[in-house]
């Protein structure tokens, strides 16, 4: 899951409301906005775009990268959208959407974001399933051909920029269950599902300078109405690319009473995914770093005893802190042990 | 240290005996302060109103992107920008009349907004849910919310009309709100007139919107700052003519003070206190007086502020349609200032009593020495004067524009005042040559020797009446000419305008029905920038109505056919004048769709109008400008008949109007914004007269005191107290109507500047000049009565001397 995307879809509202609970509104109850039900089967194309109805969705995107000598980078793409009414969207100004857009590029001593924001309707903003296309601003995520398996992603910060091409020979991958993914024992749940097979290619600016980069990127598109429990104030959330082509996403909400939500998802390298139970999960913090905004783990040991997962995870830049409106760490991480390998770590609530 | 506040306590007791001379110090120096600061406030008030206007949205220092065309441009132009990567937000500015007054409206996109815009911070208090979805929320500051009367339900105002509620920080006369509310509100959909500029994208601007926007810097001087710059010269000028009005009656008791206390600081010194220390006191002193009467004179100011504020919110809200805050806010930096000034101005009164007290000898102690040495002084005041009024020429020759204009006014006023001394001396030498009775003579040798007293009060008192003329001149032209041109100007019987276009269009064949209406003329308007000063374009057929009453200053042949063929232009003064263009020259006109070019055929005066102004056929307007309202027209209707039709389209069309009125209203209207414009002109000039009136009391007053060792002699010579109180009364009535007749010339001379000069460079019309005798009769009745009452009470209480007191003037002398 991408619990990280509703924080950030949170942000949108946090300069504006006070949000009477601890994730600005994610937590809240959405009459009116459509619920999240299981059984339901996704349609594509249809499902890439955007769905009128529901009050969060995002498209997520995180791809570890290196360059020729082989140092490590990171980049994030990630487009929120959030519906400020239930109903449907209205025309221009009226449209009552809220989108949100998050980009950062990680080195092992850089991290540089940006942030931006627009209003639905008036084309600034707005995602098309077919052709698809994500965009608000000068950032766009495009299909080249039809569906997402191949992508030209581009954002441009501050002393920063990407443009990057990606391909997939794979087909969507369905968290949770058939793409319901449970998110609190007290029922919140959103609908979940990831395209983790990406191959990248393309070049970053860094502070002017051009870097040629190649490597592995996992996009998550995930959309609710109320994806979060009340009790709920924070997450951990592991997308990890494993040998062998398989793919791991763990996740970790952290309840205020105590009482953490644990799941994940265990992806073969031919694309299937398998459900893991949270007794079969191991997530625990075992180092802290502070950092001028918050002290948090950058040291992680996860396990999964089912396939014999046993690993630690080191930060590519522990400063990996995403200043936006509402703040929370996102970046690149390095893991050995049984298994070894690379993927991102998102830690919101700190 | 110690020996000086003795020499302090020594000097300090001075005043406990001469009451008199203290008050007029303190009330000169706290009028001069006050009329001074008060006039600050203002002006810092008004312009803090237009930053806060200007920067509403974005703050002061933050770029803009306009139509390069002026006006409005199309929503799509941002969206193009914001994809091409530049950091820039919406805004939508416009007008709407309610209750008779016009409520800015201001449409911003807060999700754009850059954090540091000052109202970034909205968000905060408004909830953001609320601000952008339907029915949207309107934030206006608490007396806008009163004025509009916008309290509670507004259901009544329309559908786009959102609940309303208060947010301290919004500029005046403005209603804050989404942006795309605002275009619905505004009728203008998907059209915008700013974007707030955060960053710009890699690409530049016209490669993403063509030529259709232009970039405007922080650090340009916002419109109205520009418009009414003149407005805010002219109270300055007057603050700065009390002030020295003020400085005239500090001066003048610094002067007397230190004659009179010649005697304590000889008595000083000789015990011992050093020249150093002695000064030390004095200033010890001089700084007491001044914390005193310089924090009077800001209460004073301040509540002065406070009173004349409604009157210059409403001068500038007509005059330029400048929304000024009627809340005065009381910043450090005021006090500061006006403190700064108290101090300059009585160190300025003081320091040469300073300088001598240190180089006094410390045996000479000659009373009145330094008014005998004053005649010494008289010559070089008349060389001093001259060259102020000729540096002061110079300046106007070699420096132009309104400031050189005022400085011109200035130092003619300031030479002319230093010369009045040096005349009248001449004038009185000259009446003392013929004069053969011994009382007559002792009457002009003595009007001589009182003349230096006196001097300062008669130049302030010239002062104020050359003001009084020359103002009251320039303003009385003003309103004859500005009601003739309006009589000329205003001649179709009503004016109208509908809400919008289609009601326009409702309206007009409701007309073309009524056998009563003998034309419907068109007077739409839009506003574009013109060399980048707002201007606005008019729309109009030359109907016999215009070619037949519309006043021109000056026409080509066949100026209206011209006109109808679209290609020409009649353009008002202002314009003509600010970007020097005669009849037969090109303008280029932006326009919606292109550049207009039109040959100008006709220069008209726009009496009152800061902004330049243009007219144009009205089909070449609809072509021109296809996006602007056009719903103002005018209609010719017998006379008779007015009443009638303007009942009938009332009832019938009532909810197509956006406002109706006949000649009289319109006429009305104007005039009580002319009067209404120099109310505060006429109050600062009743101010300096006031101010004069106390100098020259104080002065007399304090003379009076001094008199007796003259007056004396020639009460013991046989001449009653009561007939010389006469005589003293004389000679102040004559002193007053000779610097009344001295007045006259330089009052003329300022209103010629003022109407030569600076209104043409500060508003860009000449006014034909104007004199006006019963005008100067009335000052110079002026002059006779306050030197009549400011010689009245030391006249009587000369009169009354029992000869006791006339007697012990000799005792002392033994």
């Amino acid at each position: 899951m991408k619990a990280r995307a509703l924080a950030a879809a949170l942000v949108c509202l946090v300069p504006f409301s006070v949000a009477a609970d601890s994730f600005g509104g994610l937590g809240k109850e959405a009459p009116g906005f459509a619920p999240v039900v299981p059984g339901v089967e996704f349609t594509f194309p249809r499902d890439f775009g955007a769905h009128p109805g529901f009050r969060t969705e995002w498209w997520y995107l995180t791809a570890n990268l290196r360059d020729g000598s082989g140092a490590s980078y990171g980049a994030q793409w990630t487009l929120f959208r959030q519906a400020l009414k239930p109903g449907p969207e209205g025309g221009g100004w009226d449209n009552g959407v809220v989108f949100m857009g998050h980009a950062a590029v990680t080195s092992a001593t850089e991290h540089l974001f940006a942030e931006t924001l627009a209003r639905g309707g008036i084309g600034q903003a707005g995602v098309s399933g077919e052709p698809f296309e994500a965009f608000i601003d000068n950032w766009s995520m495009k299909a080249r051909g039809n569906g997402i398996a191949r992508l030209s992603l581009g954002a441009v910060g501050r002393e920063f920029s990407y443009k990057l091409e990606l391909t997939s020979d794979k087909g969507p991958v369905l968290q949770g269950d058939k793409g319901y993914s449970l998110k609190s024992e007290s029922g919140q749940a959103s609908y979940y599902f990831s395209e983790p097979f990406y191959t990248v290619k393309g070049e970053i600016v860094l502070r002017g300078k051009a870097v040629a980069v190649s490597g592995r990127a996992w996009m998550d598109r995930e959309w609710s109405s109320q994806p979060l429990a009340s009790d709920q104030k924070g997450w951990d959330w592991f997308s990890l690319h494993l040998p062998a082509g398989e793919k791991l996403m763990l996740f970790r909400l952290r309840g205020l009473s105590g009482r953490d939500f644990i799941g994940g998802t265990w992806i073969s390298a031919d694309g299937a995914p398998q459900r893991l139970q949270a007794g079969d999960i191991s997530i625990e913090p075992l180092k802290e770093t502070k950092l001028s905004a918050a002290t948090l783990p950058s040291e992680w040991r996860l396990a999964v005893k089912s396939h014999g997962l046993d690993i630690i995870t080191k930060p590519v830049n522990p400063a990996s802190w995403m200043g936006t409106r509402f703040s929370y760490w996102e970046g690149p991480i390095a893991f050995a042990g049984s298994h070894e390998g690379e993927g991102y770590l998102e830690m919101t609530g700190y | 240290m110690k020996q000086a506040f003795w020499t302090l306590f020594a000097l300090l007791a001075h005043w406990r005996r001469h009451r008199l001379n203290l008050a007029a110090l303190l009330a000169g120096l706290s009028i001069a302060t006050a009329l001074w600061s008060g006039v600050q406030a203002l002006n810092a008030n008004a312009r803090k109103s237009y930053a806060d206007a200007a920067a509403a949205v974005n703050g002061a220092d933050t770029r803009a992107l306009v139509s390069r065309q002026g006006g409005l441009f199309p929503q799509s132009d941002y969206v193009r920008l914001r994809r091409a990567g530049w950091k820039v937000s919406p805004v939508l500015e416009g007008t709407i009349r309610l209750k008779d007054k016009t409520l800015r409206i201001i449409g911003i996109e807060p999700l754009t907004l850059p954090r540091g815009a000052r109202l970034s911070g909205l968000g905060e208090k408004i909830g953001l849910e609320k601000f952008i979805t339907s029915p949207g929320a309107g934030f206006a500051a608490p007396e806008t919310l009163d004025t509009f009367g916008l309290r509670g339900a507004v259901a009544s105002l329309g559908q786009a009309f959102p609940p309303v509620e208060v947010l301290s920080q919004a500029p005046p006369d403005a209603l804050i709100m989404d942006v795309g509310l605002a275009q619905k509100l505004l009728d203008r959909h998907d059209q915008l007139s700013r974007l707030i500029v955060e960053s710009e994208g890699e690409a530049p601007l016209s490669d993403v919107v063509g030529q259709t926007l232009r970039l405007v810097e922080p650090n340009q001087d916002s419109d109205l700052a520009r418009l009414t710059d003149s407005f805010h010269l002219n109270l300055t000028a007057f603050a700065l003519l009390s002030f020295l009005v003020g400085l005239f009656i500090v001066h003048a008791s610094f002067g007397l003070a230190f004659e009179q206390r010649l005697t304590i600081i000889r008595t000083v010194r000789a015990v011992g206190v050093s020249a150093r220390t002695l000064v030390a006191a004095m200033c010890m002193e001089l700084f007491a007086l001044t914390l005193l009467a310089g924090g009077g004179g800001l209460l004073l100011g301040y509540w002065m502020a406070q009173a004349l504020l409604p009157n210059v919110a409403a001068s500038l809200d007509s005059l330029y349609g400048a929304a000024v805050s009627t809340r005065l806010s009381l910043e450090p930096g005021w006090i500061l200032s006006g403190m700064l000034m108290a101090f300059a101005g009585a160190i300025s009164s003081a320091w040469s009593g300073l300088i001598r007290a240190f180089r006094l000898p410390i045996l000479r102690t000659q009373p009145q020495a330094w008014r005998e040495a004053h005649r010494h002084y008289l010559r070089r005041q008349g060389l001093l004067g001259a060259t102020v009024f000729a540096a002061a020429l110079a300046f106007w020759f070699f420096g132009g524009g309104y400031t050189a204009g005022f400085a011109l006014i200035g130092g003619a006023s300031l030479g002319v005042a230093l010369i009045l001394p040096v005349a009248m001396d001449s004038a009185l030498r000259l009446g003392g040559r013929f004069a053969n009775r011994p009382l007559t003579q002792w009457f002009w040798a003595d009007s001589r020797q009182q003349l230096p007293g006196l001097s300062l009060a008669l130049m302030s008192l010239l002062l104020a009446l050359a003001a009084n003329i020359g103002v009251g001149g320039m303003v009385e032209g003003f309103r004859l000419t500005f009601t003739q041109w309006l009589n000329e100007r205003l001649i179709a019987e009503v004016y109208f305008e509908a809400k919008d276009d289609l009601a326009a269009r409702r309206i007009e064949q409701w007309l073309g029905r009524r056998a009563e209406v003998e034309a419907i003329l068109p007077t739409w308007r839009t506003k574009t920038e013109i060399g980048h000063w707002p201007a606005e374009v008019f729309g109009l057929r030359a109907h016999p109505t215009y070619r037949e009453h519309f006043p021109l200053l000056s026409q080509s042949e066949e100026a209206w056919d011209r006109l109808t063929r679209g290609d020409a232009a009649l353009i008002s003064e202002q314009l003509a004048r600010r970007l020097k263009l005669g009849l037969g020259d090109a303008i280029e006109i932006p326009a919606q769709d292109a550049t207009l070019r039109a040959i100008v055929v006709g220069i008209y005066p726009d009496y009152g109008n800061p902004i330049g102004q243009l007219r144009v056929d009205a089909d070449a307007f609809k072509r021109h400008w296809p996006l602007a309202p056009r719903t103002n027209y005018s209609i010719r209707v017998a006379p008779r008949k007015t009443e009638a039709l303007i009942r009938d389209l009332q009832e019938e069309m009532g909810p197509s109007l956006a406002r109706l009125a006949n000649r009289a209203y319109v006429k009305e209207l104007s005039l009580s914004i002319f009067e209404r414009t120099f109310a505060v002109t006429g109050a600062l000039n009743t101010l300096t007269l006031i101010v004069a009136a106390i100098a020259l009391f104080f002065s007399l007053l304090t003379l009076n005191e001094m008199r007796l060792m003259q007056l004396a002699p020639v009460w013991a010579l046989g001449v009653s107290s009561p007939r010389l109180a006469v005589v003293e009364l004389v000679r102040t009535l004559i002193f007053a109507a000779t610097t009344a007749l001295w007045a006259l010339p330089l009052g003329l001379f300022m209103s010629w500047c003022l109407v030569a000069i600076v209104n043409v460079e500060a508003f860009g019309w000449r006014l034909p000049f104007h004199v006006f005798p019963g005008q100067w009769a009335q000052a110079f009745v002026i002059a006779l009565l306050v030197a009549l009452a400011a010689a009245l009470v030391p006249a009587i209480r000369l009169a009354r001397k029992t000869p006791a007191e006339l007697l012990r003037v000799f005792a002392n002398e033994g």
